[in-house]
């Protein structure tokens, strides 16, 4: 199996005047492609400091990140630019989404960085991500005429338009009620059985279930990591819940 | 990101805030109007004042008896008797950049036609006149050699004289009219001219030649002035120098001293009111362009608000891939959408603006395509330099930093 992520001995520190805060202490993970992994701990152990470095948002301060046999440490601000333009997808707690703009043109936004894409390509991949996300009728809606499920699915075609090489997410449904959560995971799982590769971070253990995989960190370090065994099959779950569940 | 999309961008943000946008816009819109019109004002008086004095025609180089003063002081009455009519023979003879040459003796008094009078001035001329002053005889005629050398008291009249002695439109052609008591035949009629620069009415004269001027009227030895013309534009300089060796030599002045007379051109005297009128059109451009400053600087300051309120915005589009770059492109083609659109209306503002100044004061405004052109640069080079620095500030914010503002 490809190694995707490679993440060597690396370190982060935040420094605030005189207080350096040492919010990774030395990871070592690897993430294969076509995993579907989740990262869980404590609040303030690291957590999304990982995901943004492995989303190329955030350097290193010292260790290596290897994404899709490249090494990230090295690279440019610009560079970093055009990686995360081309390679990941993002989907944050708070969606994120441009207000007044239509979910299409939301849709569209990271073609629009990417010069080799024209607008009727840009048009069409964008129409087929919310498609595939179950927002075809909502195309011309904007953030507040959605609600917040679809709002993350919005932000989910947006994430996957470019085609990226790996989809990140930090507490996805952390704004979502249950129902609305599982809706939103059933999405990943049908994304990560397409062969998508999926990293993302959760407060809570059954929405990890949803994973093949959990990392656990604690005060910037990974505890332990264990294979999924009693996998939560997102749309199993669904089909047996009631409508009016909470 | 295309410069089309960029723009849209930037059309989008500023629709999202029309009114604020707008109050944003008035700064340039103000600014660029100000200086349309105050360029305006200033090129208009300097044009007419260029037509009034090219109106005296170019080529015209007047000698003046006495010296330049110094300080007011006029040195000694003989001074003022300096110039005699050989000195005209002289310069036309000499002098080579010279064409024309005439003597002007001229006399303050009421002219009398039966039973109505009427003050004016006469001028002793001679038969060059009409083409150093550029004017010409629209009835009858002008007087001749002849008349000049036996001083004939013939006279011919501008239209002033006509209006107030004989009522507008009527003929004076062949009637004799009294000045200080000499009676002259009227032969012809001067040209409407109108007033020039100074407010003088260059139709309130009797024209005669400057022999009976000099022997019957004023009983003098010399004359007033002298007026010649050179024979082109270009060659009034050498003209006046040439007449200034001449007459040196004539009134035998030694090097040591000063000239007794004073040579003035048109040339000098357009540079020299070019130049007055060009500090005024500097000074009104200076006074609009500071309030085109305070218009740009009210654009940076809606561009800081715009950044710090879409910082989250910044965060994402950097999220996804947007460079710096981009990202500062945005934000300049957001302020440069404000002062271009600013500019452009603020440079229709000001030509209305001229055009009504214009006829409500009866002053000439002259609204340059340059100065358009000018704004309209401007303009761009404000919405960017003032533009630069809050869309630097977005390029340069860090992508999770960003992303995490409250
Ligand atoms: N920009 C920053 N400047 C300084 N310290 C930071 C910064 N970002 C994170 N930290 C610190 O790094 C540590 C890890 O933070 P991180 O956000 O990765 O935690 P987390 O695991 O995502 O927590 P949570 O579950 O609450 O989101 C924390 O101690 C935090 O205070
Ligand atoms: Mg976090």
């Amino acid at each position: 199996m490809k190694k995707l992520i490679e993440i060597i001995k690396l370190k982060k520190d935040y420094y605030i005047g005189e207080v350096t805060v040492h919010a990774l202490k030395g990871v070592d993970m690897v993430v294969n492609e076509g995993e579907f992994v989740a990262i869980m701990g404590a609040s303030g152990s690291g957590k999304s400091t990982m995901l943004n470095i492995i989303g190329c948002l955030d350097k290193p301060t010292f260790g290596d990140y290897i994404l899709d046999g490249i090494n990230i440490s090295g690279l440019s601000r610009n560079e970093l630019a055009s990686y995360r333009n081309r390679k990941l997808g993002f989907v944050f707690q708070t969606y994120n989404l441009l207000p007044r703009t239509t979910a299409l043109d939301n849709v569209e936004l990271p073609l629009m960085y990417n010069a080799t894409v024209k607008s009727k390509e840009r048009k069409e991949r964008a129409i087929a991500a919310l498609e595939s996300v179950g927002l075809a009728d909502r195309m011309y809606h904007k953030p507040n005429q959605l609600s917040g499920g679809q709002q993350q699915r919005v932000a989910i075609a947006r994430s996957l338009v470019n085609d990226p090489v790996v989809i990140l997410a930090d507490e996805a449904t952390g704004n979502l009620d249950t129902r609305t959560s599982y809706e939103i995971m059933a999405l990943f799982q049908d994304l990560n059985n397409k062969g998508k590769t999926v990293v993302f971070v959760t407060h809570e253990l059954d929405i990890a279930k949803c994973a093949t995989r959990n990392v656990i960190f604690k005060d910037g370090v990974i505890l332990r990591e264990s294979i999924v065994q009693d996998r939560i099959i997102a749309r199993e779950l669904l089909a047996g819940m009631p409508i009016e569940a909470d | 990101m295309s410069i089309k999309n960029l723009f849209k961008i930037a059309m989008n943000a500023l629709l999202r805030n029309k009114f604020r946008a707008f109050l944003t816009m008035l700064g340039i819109i103000i600014g660029v109007a100000s200086v349309i019109a105050m360029l305006g004002i200033g090129q208009g008086s300097k044009l007419s004042i260029q037509q009034q004095i090219a109106g005296m025609g170019l080529n015209l180089v007047t000698v003046v008896p006495g010296s330049q003063q110094r300080g007011g002081v006029q040195f000694g009455a003989a001074t003022m008797q300096s110039l005699k009519e050989t000195d005209v023979d002289a310069i036309l003879s000499e002098c080579t950049a010279v064409l024309a040459a005439t003597p002007e003796v001229r006399g303050n008094g009421q002219v009398v036609f039966g039973a109505l009078n009427w003050p004016t001035s006469l001028y002793g001329e001679n038969e060059s006149y009409l083409q150093i002053r550029e004017r010409s005889v629209v009835n009858g005629r002008m007087f001749t050699d002849k008349e000049i050398s036996s001083a004939a008291k013939v006279c011919l009249v501008g239209q002033t004289v006509i209006k107030n002695l004989f009522g507008e439109g009527a003929d004076p052609v062949g009637q004799v009219i009294r000045f200080k008591k000499i009676p002259f035949l009227i032969i012809g009629v001067l040209d409407p001219k109108g007033l020039n620069t100074f407010g003088q009415d260059q139709d309130d004269l009797l024209l005669a030649p400057y022999t009976t001027v000099q022997k019957r009227v004023q009983a003098i030895t010399w004359v007033n002035s002298i007026y010649t013309s050179a024979v082109d534009a270009g060659s009034t300089d050498q003209a006046a120098t040439q007449i200034t060796e001449t007459l040196r030599r004539h009134h035998k002045i030694k090097a040591s001293d000063q000239d007794d007379f004073t040579i003035r051109n048109q040339a000098e005297l357009l540079s020299t009111f070019s130049s007055v009128s060009n500090i005024l059109t500097v000074l009104l451009g200076a006074i609009a362009g500071i309030s085109l400053l305070v218009g740009g600087i009210g654009i940076m300051n809606i561009m800081y608000v715009s950044v710090t309120e879409r910082t989250r915005e910044i965060g994402l589009r950097m999220a996804i891939g947007g460079k710096g770059r981009d990202i500062l492109m945005q934000f300049l083609a957001e302020s440069m959408l404000l002062s271009i659109t600013g500019g452009v209306i603020g440079i229709l503002v000001g030509i209305a603006a001229s055009k009504i100044i214009g006829s409500a004061m009866s002053w000439p405004v002259v609204v340059l395509p340059s100065s358009e052109v000018l704004s309209f640069a401007v303009c761009t080079i404000i919405g960017i330099f003032f533009g630069w620095y809050p869309a630097k500030k977005a390029a340069s914010l860090d992508p999770i930093d960003a992303l995490r503002y409250e």
